[in-house]
């Protein structure tokens, strides 16, 4: 783990784990021992941003232990219908050496996790496809990919909570409704959820 | 308040919505926040009240009860009921009377507040629009009318005036402004000279720039020490980003929570004011901030 600077009241940490990390100081800022406004995951980093003293949290967390794995404690998986219809469904089999159908077989058996959020509110990058099925980005973002569009890019999983521009490969969509400003929390895909695709009928 | 011509960008903003950005929420809020602070306490209100970010152009309101108001950040002529009023202290509004705001006469942006607040419902515990995400009010349109709150206690100017919220803080045209930067987590993807380069350059302001980022252009070019990408960290306000353009790109309030751009630097959240203040091709010139450590 490195604590690295970012201004008088932010700072990042650079961990192997950065969801254990998030969990850990989520913890200590509920008991009331830590303060900062945000606490950001990302895909190896935790932003503390907002907090009061920078180099004095810097130097406290320096001398943390090891977060223990949150894996145990997480909550139930929140299970996404899918209608596998996406417009890149068959590149995606192609490159994944399969066929449409094997593609929806091994997206709905992977246990997802998210990982971070960002590009817009509620949209959630979802780990847990191993590398071998990583997929690029289109050359050519699509100038809308409409609400509840699925997609892949590199190893992530991702859902389009609105309508938005997009370089996702698309392999179908859900109804399920990602953001909503009146819920508390206003995503349904929190840092650190499990995840499951369901093959919706 | 009813609209009658809302300016090229005038959008509600308060002190912004923050606790979300690990969903993806932007921080968003006012740029120049000391001088919406300013404007709110000149009539009465909390500084964090939601009131006007007018982009350089003005625009033209009228409110149907009597109220004050008062106008701070880039200097513009208020005009109430046809005749002139000041710049930096509460006018009084009687009911029915146009407030006609001019367009910037330096400066970019320009902020209105009115006694009580703008009180429209506040989405994730802000009014501010967002221009990045879309959440909060959409930007004013001609004809939109907005709720007003009644006037918490009689206006009064604050007893002991932040100077730094008033007028003087913008740099006169022309004049060069310098901003302090702390170093940032990735200051190690600059070569030494690009950070040097940095450190000591001088650049412009350019046109692209908006609420969610200032470009800036003509200074020295920042080569990355590394190739490959960063994967997706969190952002920070005032977060300078080289991107594949290798000029600055400093993040503001409406910035992605999320990028994949390194930050080289971050600059001293006390001179952001000042850039948001900034016109396309005004000099900005960067120095180390004097308690920061590069080495």
């Amino acid at each position: 783990m490195r604590v690295l600077p970012a201004g008088p009241h932010a700072l990042l940490i650079e961990a192997d784990r950065p969801a254990a990390w998030a969990a850990a100081i989520n913890r200590e800022r509920a008991a009331g021992r830590l303060i900062a406004a945000d606490v950001v995951p990302g895909a190896r980093t935790v932003l503390l941003d907002g907090v009061p003293d920078a180099v004095a949290l810097a130097r406290a967390l320096e001398s943390w232990p090891a977060p223990a794995d949150p894996a145990g404690t997480a909550s139930e998986a929140v299970r996404i219908p899918v209608r596998f219809d996406g417009a890149d469904l068959a590149e995606v089999a192609v490159r994944w050496g399969t066929d449409p159908a094997g593609v929806v077989v091994e997206l709905a058996a992977t246990p997802l996790r998210v990982a971070f959020c960002g590009f817009a509110p509620g949209f959630a990058y979802l780990s847990g496809l191993p590398g071998t099925r990583a997929v690029p980005r289109l050359a050519s973002p699509r100038p809308r990919v409409p609400a509840g569009a699925v997609g892949i890019a590199g190893s992530y999983v991702g859902i389009y909570p609105v309508a938005a521009p997009g370089g996702w490969q698309l392999v179908g969509h859900t109804d399920l409704p990602l953001f909503d400003v009146e819920a508390d929390p206003p995503a349904l895909l929190t840092p650190g959820r499990s995840v499951r695709l369901a093959v919706a009928v | 308040m009813e609209v009658r011509r809302a300016g090229a960008l005038t959008t509600v903003q308060d002190h912004g919505r923050r606790g979300y950005a690990h969903l993806g929420v932007p921080r968003s809020g006012a740029l120049d926040r000391p001088a919406l602070s300013w404007a709110n306490r000149l009539v009465g209100n909390p500084p964090s009240a939601a009131g006007l970010e007018l982009t350089v152009t003005g625009a033209t309101l009228r409110l149907w009860v009597a109220t004050t108001v008062a106008l701070t950040g880039a200097p513009a002529r208020l005009r109430v009921a046809g005749a002139e009023a000041p710049f930096g202290v509460p006018v009084p509004v009687p009911a029915g009377a146009e407030v006609r705001i001019g367009a910037a006469m330096v400066g970019v942006r320009s902020y209105l507040a009115v006694a009580g607040g703008i009180t429209l419902p506040p989405v994730l515990g802000s009014r501010s629009t967002d221009t990045l995400s879309g959440l909060g009010p959409p930007p004013l349109a001609d004809g939109v009318v907005l709720p007003v709150g009644a006037a918490a206690r009689v206006p009064r100017p604050d007893p002991a005036p932040d100077r730094r919220a008033g007028p003087g803080q913008l740099a006169a045209p022309g004049s060069g402004t310098t901003l302090r930067l702390h170093p940032g987590p990735r200051r190690d993807w600059l070569t030494d000279a690009s950070l040097a380069g940095l450190l000591a350059g001088s650049y412009q302001v350019s046109p692209l720039s908006n609420r969610i980022g200032a470009r800036l252009t003509g200074g020295p070019p920042l080569h990355r020490a590394r190739a490959g990408e960063l994967a997706s960290e969190g952002m920070t306000l005032g977060a300078v980003q080289v991107p594949s353009d290798r000029q600055p790109l400093i993040l503001l309030a409406d910035h992605p929570t999320t990028g994949g751009y390194p930050v080289v630097a971050i600059v001293e959240p006390a001179d952001l004011p000042l850039l948001a203040q900034l016109r396309p091709g005004a000099p900005v010139r960067f120095r180390p901030h004097e308690t920061s450590q590069w080495t």
